[in-house]
């Protein structure tokens, strides 16, 4: 202002000059309010974030077999589950819309599976969301009869138990997995509404009343206990004696593990009273004389691997660390300021910041680097396995031809069975490895070993005179 | 348009100040600015990007003799404030924009104010293991190995 007054400007020069003062500070203060305006209004939505907006909108409960109905209420979670319908893939595992045949890129799995609907039909693996759909086009079930067993963990299926047990879950399970594959399939209730319409969703690992995780699986609930039993814990009953982090494993491990269909009763069994590892659930099946089918080019006895992902994780470093499933498969994430775990299940190498660096400080190149080699070590060594066991194939397949008979073939054929249900063990466990990197290549050298024992043996195996005269 | 009279133009730009510094100094109350200020640990809990810390840090070995500002901040009054705006300056940024990487990261600045202060208390003990820098980049860490001691994974 000083200035002003000493200098003598006409006072049209003056006016004007005052104006465009005016303006600039109305301006800067205009500018200045605005963004300290939209800060506050930011500091605000953060705070609002912070406010736990819970809401229960529609009552949920144990017959509540459709997820949207608790999306309406968890609506974040809801939106991680849906998302499993995205294709996702990594080196190992997954594939796009329609996930090629795994034969495609390991051939000797058609002879691995030979005889069995696994040598018909088998894909890679697709999300969550189509677990029910794609069980009821796989050409394994279309083609061969299979039992209302395979819906114990292809769908939302403990109302329908609990509706055939008329209130026994136990009874109902036992009842449907007894039935042909369609007809439980297509089991209606009272008002004529279908009993199953969903793949495996909230209710079958959250309570309804309180949401905590729960285990409703029946062949889980007896097989946890039966595994118990031999470590010496009597009468474990796991939703009321594991702990919240236990749980976040087990829920996984109602399905993802190694079963059987026993019996004539089909009943969905898990084979745990020998313990977890490879040879103890050999044992159990040869204590039992267990054979899944008859290998079509050797006759061998042989037992089919499921995917027994809780069985070798268990084996692991990160279950002996106390990691769960979900601490790598549906990692924390948040959201707003609520903490919550993504439900969006999928392959931790796809999400590997939240899934790994919470505990491994390292760069994400840095860490699939680290489960590139294990996976491609284990690959590696599978694929050794697998040209072994196809070897031996040949080896009792010319023995066969040359007269020798399964009396003379018994000791190769033993050694078939040992030598494939280790391999299967390894190549339809879904980490290639990763989950316990030791334990696969163990697995795997006991493979390779037993092929070419097995290799031997029928190489070795006496053919009768008359063959030999030829 | 007419011409505003000296003592008008300062009334304006008094009330347009003033707005300001009232808006202003609201929002800093309402984002509880003077906490910052202090060594409260619930400070850091501000906006709740480290609630994880916080929660972690309460179960942890350290948590009866340690909070937040005596391992994560320098204790000499001048670097204890320059380090201080520098953090509040990014946090504030990254909180704001929400464009910043998760799980949260130390940063290198940060990593070698947190081993000085490892060895604040603790140096009497370690000396003989760690002659030389400890803070170089690719020297091995107190928390490389004691991660949990202030504050655990989270899961």
């Amino acid at each position: 202002m000083a200035e002003e007054q000493k200098e003598s400007k006409p006072p049209g020069e003056s006016k004007k000059r005052r104006t465009t003062m005016f303006l600039v500070l109305v301006v800067i203060t205009a500018a200045v309010s605005a963004l300290v305006t939209a800060l506050l209004v930011n500091i605000f939505e953060r705070k609002q974030e912070a406010k736990n907006p819970y809401l229960r909108v529609v009552d949920v409960t144990e017959d509540t077999v459709d997820s949207a109905m608790w999306g309406s209420n968890w609506p974040r979670e809801f939106d991680g589950y849906k998302q499993t319908v995205q294709a996702s893939s990594t080196n190992f595992g997954g594939g796009d819309a329609h996930p090629a045949e795994k034969a495609e890129k390991e051939p000797w799995l058609t002879r691995m599976f030979a005889g069995y609907a696994f040598a018909i039909d088998y894909r890679d693996r697709r999300g969550h969301a189509y677990m029910l759909f794609d069980q009821e086009h796989t050409r394994r079930v279309t083609e061969k009869p299979q039992p209302g067993a395979c819906l114990h963990c292809h769908a939302s299926i403990i109302p329908a138990y609990r509706f055939v047990g008329k209130g026994d879950v136990m009874k109902g399970f036992e009842e449907v997995c007894a039935m042909p594959y369609q007809k439980a399939h297509d089991l209606l209730d009272d008002k004529g509404n279908k009993l199953i319409s969903h793949p495996v969703g909230c209710v079958d690992c959250h309570d309804a009343k309180t949401m905590e995780l729960r285990v409703t699986r029946p062949g889980f609930l007896v097989g946890i206990k039966a595994i118990k039993e031999h470590q010496g814990t009597k009468d474990y009953d796991v939703n009321r004696d594991a702990t919240r982090q236990e749980m976040r494993s087990f829920v996984c491990g109602q399905c993802h593990v190694e079963y059987y269909f026993k019996g004539d009763g089909k009943t969905v069994t898990y084979p745990w009273s020998n313990g977890l590892k490879v040879e103890e659930i050999e044992k159990y099946y040869d204590d039992m004389g267990f054979t899944d089918w008859k290998h079509k080019e050797t006759g061998a006895p042989v037992l089919k691997a499921q995917h027994p992902e809780f069985e070798m994780w268990n084996q692991g470093i990160h279950a002996r660390s106390g990691v769960s499933c979900a601490d790598c498969h549906m990692p924390y994430k948040r959201e707003g300021a609520l903490k919550i775990s993504d439900h969006w299940v999928r392959s931790p190498l796809l999400n590997k910041s939240r899934a790994c660096q919470q505990c491994h400080h390292y760069p994400e190149e840095e860490i699939q680097a680290r489960a590139d080699l294990i996976q491609q070590r284990t690959h590696t060594l599978m694929r050794r396995s697998a040209a072994a066991l196809v070897d031996m194939l040949d080896s009792i397949n010319d023995a066969r031809k040359a007269g020798a008979g399964d009396e003379q073939l018994k000791a190769a054929l033993a050694f078939h069975r040992k030598a494939q249900w280790r391999l299967d063990f390894v190549a339809a466990e879904n980490s290639m490895g990763f989950h316990a990197p030791q334990e696969a290549a163990r697995i795997l050298a006991e493979a390779v070993d037993y092929a070419r024992q097995g290799q031997i043996s029928a190489k070795a195996a006496p053919r009768p005179a008359t063959q030999l005269g030829k | 348009m007419r011409v505003l009279s000296a003592r008008k133009l300062v009334a304006l730009v008094a009330i347009a100040l003033g707005t300001g510094l009232g808006v202003g100094l609201f929002t800093f109350t309402y984002a509880r600015g003077l906490s910052y200020f202090s060594t409260d640990p619930r400070a850091c809990i501000n906006c709740h990007i480290m609630n994880d810390e916080y929660d972690s840090w309460g179960k942890s070995s350290h948590h009866a003799t340690a909070r937040c500002v005596d391992c994560h901040l320098p204790h000499d009054t001048i670097p204890k404030y320059i380090a201080k705006a520098e953090n509040g300056y990014w946090h504030s940024r990254g909180f704001t924009f929400q464009d910043f990487h998760e799980p949260i990261q130390i940063k290198p600045k940060n990593s070698r104010i947190l081993q000085n202060n490892c060895l604040k208390c603790h140096g009497d003990l370690v000396h003989d293991i760690v002659k030389g820098s400890t803070t170089d980049v690719t020297s091995v860490t107190c928390v490389h190995c004691h991660a949990s001691v202030g504050h655990g994974p989270t899961r």
